[in-house]
C-alpha cells in the first residue's frame, strides 16, 4: 500500500477567542479514503489547511508516518491539495496546469509529456488539453485540479469539498470516479465534505466534526447504525430523536434490553444496546424513519420487544422510490413520527395509506438506539 | 473576450447610425488637421499640396524637439515609477492587513478625482514651500503623482478577480516563494500592469494643466510648447506635428495590442 499514515494529535487552533479546532485527534491509515464530515464552519477546512501547511496549530502535532511535518513549508510536504475553488492557473492551459509541478522540478520534456498524458487520461480530459481554464465546465475544472494534484505522486491527497460547486448528478458520477482513482493510485485520501451521503458512499472511515471537535470516528456503517451522540444521529441521515429516561435494564442475548420512558411519545419503549445504562440515566432515544413500519392494521406480533403506537397520517409525501409519512400520535403528546416506506412492489400492502388515515407505527427494540444526551 | 456576435438582418439600424455618427464626430477634426498639414499656404485656404510644414517641423524647430525630448523623458520615468509603485501598493493593500488600510485606498484615488487646477496649484505651493526649483524633477514628481492612482486602480481591479488560492496551490505543488511570484502572480496581473503603464505614458504626454504650474524655465513639455506656439498664431507646423503624433500613437497602440494578446495567450 502506497501513501502514508497521517497522525493528528491534540491539535487546537483559535482565531482570537474563537476555537476553530479544539483538541482534535485523528489517525488516518495508509491508503485510506478518510472523510472529514461536519456542518459549515465546524473547522474541516482549518484542519485540512493545517495538514497541507497553509495554517499552523496553536498546539498539538501532525505527523506523516511518525515524522513531524509541522516545520515543513507546503512545498516540502508529501501532500497535495484539491481546492474547493479549483485554484487553476488562469493563464495556463489544461496541459500546462497539469505540467506545472513537473516543470518546477525541471523534469525533461519527454517525461513531462508522458506523465501529463497519463494523468489526463486518468481524469478523462484527452479532448481538452489545449483549453484555458475559463473555457472549461465546472466538472472539467475539477478534473484538472485532481490531475494536477496527483501528478507529483503525493502520499496524501487532500480534497476540500471538491464537488460542492457541481450539480447533484455530476457530483455522483465524479464521486464514483474519485473512488476509482483512489483505488488506482492507492494513496491516502482525506476528503472534506458537509454532505453526509457523499461521505457515507465512498469513505473507508469518517470523522464527524462539530464546533471544532471530533465527535465520532468510524466506518460509514458504524456512524450510521451506531451514532454516539445526538448530533451525529441527526446529522447523518434523518431520524426521530427524543429525550428519554432509563427505567430498567437486563441482559438480552449478547446485548442489553432496556425499557425507557419517552415523554415525547407519552409511553415506554423497548430498546437494545451493547452497553448497559444505569437506571435513571437521561439519554436520547433515536429510531431511523426507514426502520419504522407503517400499517393500517395493528401488527400481529405482540412480543414485548416490539414497540407500537397508534396515530393519524398528518402528511404523506410521495418521493418516487419511497413515501414519507409524518404520523401524529394518537395521545396527548401529538408528537410527529417520521416514517419512510419503500415502494418495493406495487400494492404490496393492499390499499395505500392516505392522508388522515388511522395507522400503526411499530419498530423492534433492536432498530432503535440510545445516544448520549449532549447538545453537541 | 467576446464570444457573442450580434447579427442584424437589416443593414441599416439605429446602432449602425449611431456608430457612423460617433466615428464622424471623432475623426472629422483629425482629418481636417491632417488635410491642412499638406497645404502649402498658411491659412485655411487650400493652395497646393506640399511637404513644407513637415520640412519646417523636422529641420527648423529645435526648441520643439527639445520640448518633445523633455516630454518623452518625463513620460517614461514617471510612468515606470508610477507603475512600479502603484502595482506594489495594490498588492500590499490587497494581501496585507495593517492599520489605515482603507484610508490609504480612499486617499490614493484623490489625485484622480480632484480638478487638475487644484492639483497643479497645490503642487506649486508645495514645491515653493519646500524650496525645490521648478524644472524637470518637479514635473516628474507631479506626473508620477497623478499617474499612480490609475495604475493602482487597474491592478487592484485585476487582483480582485485574482483567486488567492492559486498562490497556495502553487506553493502546494512545489513552488517556492520566488517561483510563485514569477510563475503565477506576475503572469496573472501583467496585463493590468502593462495597461496601466500605457495609460500613464499617454496621460503624461498629453498633460497640460498640472505641467503648466510645475514647470520651470527650459523644462517645458510638448503640450506647453504647442500652446506657446498657438499664442503667436496657428502655425501649420502644428498640423504636421499632429499627423506625426497620430501615426506614432496608432503604431504604439497596435504593437501594444499585439503584445498584450501574446502575453495573455502564452505567458
Ligand atoms: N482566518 C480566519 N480568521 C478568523 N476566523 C476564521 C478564519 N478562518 C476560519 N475561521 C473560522 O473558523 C471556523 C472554521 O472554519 P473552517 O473554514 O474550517 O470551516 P469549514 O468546516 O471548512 O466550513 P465550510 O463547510 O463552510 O467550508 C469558522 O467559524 C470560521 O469563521
Ligand atoms: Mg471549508
Amino acid at each position: 500500500m502506497k501513501g502514508v499514515e497521517v497522525n493528528v494529535q491534540r491539535v487546537s487552533r483559535s482565531y482570537g477567542d474563537f476555537k476553530a479546532l479544539d483538541d482534535v485527534s485523528v489517525t488516518i491509515k495508509k491508503g485510506e479514503f478518510f472523510s472529514l464530515l461536519g456542518p459549515s464552519g465546524c473547522g474541516k477546512t482549518t484542519l485540512l489547511r493545517i495538514i497541507a501547511g497553509f495554517d499552523f496549530p496553536d498546539s498539538g502535532s501532525v505527523e506523516f508516518d511518525s515524522k513531524n511535518i509541522l516545520p515543513l513549508p507546503p512545498d516540502k510536504r508529501q501532500s497535495n491539495t484539491v481546492f474547493q475553488t479549483y485554484a487553476l492557473f488562469p493563464h495556463l492551459t489544461v496541459y500546462e496546469n497539469i505540467a506545472f509541478p513537473l516543470r518546477l522540478r525541471h523534469v525533461d520534456k519527454e517525461t513531462i509529456d508522458k506523465k501529463v498524458l497519463e494523468y489526463v487520461r486518468l481524469v478523462q480530459l484527452e479532448d481538452h488539453i489545449y483549453k484555458k481554464p475559463s473555457m472549461l465546465s465546472g466538472g472539467q475544472k475539477q478534473r484538472v485540479a485532481i490531475a494536477r494534484a496527483l501528478i507529483n505522486e503525493p502520499s496524501v491527497l487532500l480534497l476540500d469539498e471538491p464537488l460542492s460547486a457541481l450539480d447533484a448528478k455530476l457530483r455522483q458520477n465524479l464521486l464514483i470516479e474519485l473512488d476509482q482513482i483512489h483505488d488506482k493510485v492507492g494513496i491516502t485520501f482525506i476528503y472534506v465534505t458537509h454532505d453526509q451521503s457523499e461521505a457515507l458512499s465512498v469513505s473507508d472511515r469518517i470523522a464527524v466534526m462539530n464546533k471544532g471537535k471530533v465527535l465520532q470516528i468510524g466506518t460509514p456503517y458504524e456512524i450510521y447504525e451506531a451514532p454516539s451522540t445526538r448530533f451525529v444521529a441527526q446529522f447523518i441521515g434523518e431520524t426521530n430523536s427524543f429525550p428519554c429516561t432509563i427505567l430498567s435494564c437486563e441482559p438480552y442475548e449478547e446485548e442489553y434490553l432496556m425499557r425507557v420512558q419517552v415523554p415525547a411519545l407519552n409511553g415506554e419503549v423497548s430498546v437494545t444496546d451493547y452497553k448497559a445504562q444505569p437506571v435513571g440515566t437521561q439519554m436520547d432515544f433515536t429510531v431511523r424513519p426507514e426502520k419504522v413500519r407503517i400499517s393500517s392494521n395493528p401488527p400481529r406480533s405482540t412480543v414485548k420487544e416490539l414497540n407500537t403506537f397508534k396515530g393519524i397520517v398528518e402528511e404523506p409525501v410521495y418521493s418516487g422510490f419511497q413515501s414519507k409519512f409524518y404520523v401524529k400520535l394518537d395521545n396527548e403528546s401529538s408528537t410527529l413520527v417520521k416514517v419512510f416506506k419503500q415502494h418495493t412492489a406495487f400494492l404490496e400492502d393492499g390499499p395505500d395509506i392516505e392522508w388522515k388515515d388511522t395507522v400503526y407505527v411499530s419498530w423492534t427494540a433492536s432498530d432503535g438506539y440510545l445516544v448520549k444526551d449532549t447538545a453537541r | 473576450m467576446n464570444y457573442h456576435k450580434y447579427s442584424s438582418k437589416s443593414g441599416f439600424s439605429f446602432s449602425y447610425v449611431m456608430l457612423a455618427l460617433v466615428i464622424v464626430f471623432l475623426f472629422i477634426p483629425l482629418f481636417v488637421v491632417v488635410f491642412f498639414s499638406f497645404n502649402s499656404a498658411r491659412g485655411m485656404q487650400w493652395d497646393h499640396a506640399s511637404l513644407i510644414w513637415y520640412k519646417r517641423l523636422i529641420f527648423e524647430s529645435p526648441s520643439l524637439w527639445s520640448a518633445f525630448r523633455n516630454s518623452l523623458i518625463i513620460a517614461l520615468t514617471s510612468s515606470v515609477t508610477a507603475t512600479v509603485l502603484g502595482s506594489l501598493a495594490a498588492i500590499g493593500i490587497k494581501w496585507y492587513r495593517f492599520h489605515g488600510r482603507s484610508y490609504i485606498t480612499t486617499v490614493s484615488y484623490l489625485p484622480m478625482v480632484l480638478p487638475e487646477v487644484i492639483i497643479g496649484i497645490s503642487m506649486l505651493i508645495f514645491f515653493s514651500a519646500v524650496k525645490v526649483r521648478l524644472g524637470m524633477f518637479t514635473i516628474f514628481a507631479a506626473h508620477t503623482t497623478f499617474n499612480l492612482p490609475f495604475v493602482f486602480m487597474m491592478v487592484s481591479a485585476r487582483l480582485d478577480e485574482f483567486d488567492y488560492s492559486t498562490v497556495e496551490a502553487a506553493r502546494d505543488l512545489g513552488a517556492n516563494e520566488r517561483q510563485t511570484l514569477t510563475k503565477v502572480i506576475i503572469p496573472t496581473i501583467i496585463p493590468a500592469v502593462l495597461s496601466g503603464f500605457l495609460m500613464c505614458i499617454t496621460m503624461s504626454l498629453e498633460d497640460f494643466v498640472i505641467t503648466f504650474f510645475v514647470s520651470g524655465p527650459g523644462s517645458g513639455t510638448l503640450p506647453l510648447y504647442v500652446y506657446s506656439m498657438i499664442r503667436y498664431g496657428v502655425s501649420p507646423v502644428i498640423n504636421a506635428l499632429s499627423f506625426v503624433m497620430i501615426l506614432g500613437t496608432m503604431v504604439i497602440a497596435f504593437i501594444f495590442r499585439k503584445f498584450l494578446k501574446t502575453v495573455a495567450a502564452s505567458s
